[in-house]
């Protein structure tokens, strides 16, 4: 089924169409997540809740407002960053703020030696800094294009055709 | 501006952050159904990013559908959240007051009546361990018979974990898939109120389909609280809920004592 098809079929609430969006989307959730309240079992706890959160309100969503990966990535930050503000949310890494996922990457345990994983790590690793501080925050914080803009001290204009440029550097890489 | 335009602009890697105004998307929207070659673009660059956010997820966490489904079966069982009524306040003397007085008379009841009633303690003691050294006995050649069950390398383990209604509550199903039977350990489940009974379900996730194994008439009667029971269904989770004495056609999900998926 294409993923348009799929779309329609969940806002119908038809499970199968549900399962192969989650199993499409279920890393990038929990790599959004997990990236903001960096815990392991709170991630999956909040992965599993957008999930079900989306399904609640499936009927919301409308392809005119964007994508469907927008949309769901969309609910997991803003429910990731309710949960690092409740109040049971242990702060266990002092200067969470300053945490960007490369250290994720650079940190995943030795263990997951998939050459995808190694792949991935060295692109983004020769990612300049400055394209890597403007991924973490349009796609993994949420920031607006204003707000990057505001954050970083650059112009708005500069933040479309920055971000343009830093993407298709990885995008060659990834091919 | 032509479609090549668009493309280098940058717009469309903001479209797919979420990081335009919504007079922005629209206008992407209306791009996308003038020119496939804008939606390719869209979706190249969400592959990109796609690739990019899973490869920060956390490594080694069960990350099936099943919990997924599980948790909406939990959530259509919660019922809607209820304020509880406040206590009135307990005057702390009066209590201590009446708890003092029956502790006293307690003591002074328990020592005369305690010479007399020790003397027959002992003998009901014995003949109780008698008792229960029969039974042990018995039910030692019982306890080898399911021991072979459940040591069975065709043999399923299933955990049935407590619900909101009762979250202290467990089970276990051994299910032989050849033999078509479950055993049933509900060893963990308090002992049915007067007038309703336990009721065994098979389940599957997908749409949510319930099917009863029937009800555990002996529950009180059966000492090891171990039921063999025909399961002839290719069952993806069990259930167990407390229904009016005879049974239901459907589970009554607020009372779903234990939920555990195959």
């Amino acid at each position: 089924m294409q993923l348009e098809e799929l779309v329609v079929q969940f806002k119908n609430k038809n499970v199968k169409a549900f399962e192969s969006l989650y199993e499409m989307y279920n890393d990038s959730v929990s790599g959004v997540i997990f990236n903001i309240v960096r815990d392991k079992e709170l991630a999956q706890e909040v992965t599993q809740d957008v999930f079900i959160k989306a399904w609640n309100n499936a009927d919301t969503y409308s392809a005119k407002k964007g994508r469907f990966f927008t949309w769901i990535i969309n609910i997991a930050r803003n429910a990731a960053i309710d949960k690092t503000r409740s109040k049971n949310f242990k702060n266990n890494s002092k200067n969470l703020d300053a945490n960007i996922f490369v250290d994720i990457l650079e940190t995943h345990d030795s263990l997951d030696n998939s050459t995808d994983a190694i792949g991935i790590k060295n692109f983004v690793g020769k990612l300049k800094d400055t394209c890597k501080k403007l991924i973490e925050l349009l796609y993994f914080k949420g920031f607006t294009q204003k707000e990057a803009s505001e954050n970083l001290e650059i112009p708005l204009g500069t933040v479309k055709t920055r971000n343009r440029n830093c993407l298709n550097e990885l995008r060659v890489m990834l091919k | 501006m032509d479609k090549n335009e668009h493309i280098q602009s940058g717009i469309l890697e903001l479209y797919v952050a979420g990081a335009l105004s919504d007079k922005e998307n629209e206008q992407v929207y209306q791009l996308i159904q003038d020119h496939p070659e804008i939606l390719n673009e869209i979706k190249e660059i969400e592959k990109t990013i796609s690739v990019l956010t899973a490869s920060v997820a956390p490594k080694e966490t069960d990350t099936s559908f099943k919990n997924i489904l599980i948790k909406l079966v939990q959530d259509r069982e919660r019922p809607s959240k209820v304020i509880p009524i406040q206590k009135p306040k307990n005057n702390w003397v009066t209590y201590t007051g009446w708890a003092a007085s029956i502790l006293i008379g307690s003591t002074l009841l328990f020592n005369i009546i305690n010479n007399n009633t020790l003397n027959d303690q002992l003998a009901e003691e014995k003949q109780q361990f008698e008792e229960q050294l029969d039974k042990a006995n018995s039910s030692l050649a019982e306890n080898e018979k399911l021991l072979t069950v459940i040591r069975d390398k065709d043999i399923v383990t299933i955990p049935l974990a407590g619900q909101n209604v009762s979250p202290e509550s467990y089970a276990k199903v051994y299910w032989n898939k050849n033999s078509k039977t479950i055993y049933l350990d509900v060893k963990g489940l308090p002992d049915p109120p007067e007038g309703k009974v336990y009721q065994v379900w098979s389940l599957k996730l997908n749409p949510l389909t319930p099917t009863s194994l029937g009800t555990i008439d002996g529950f009180l009667a059966d000492a090891n609280k171990i039921f063999n029971i025909d399961n002839p269904n290719d069952s993806q989770a069990f259930g167990i809920t407390l229904e009016p004495a005879g049974g239901s056609e459907s589970p009554t999900m607020d009372q779903l004592y234990t939920l555990g998926a195959v």
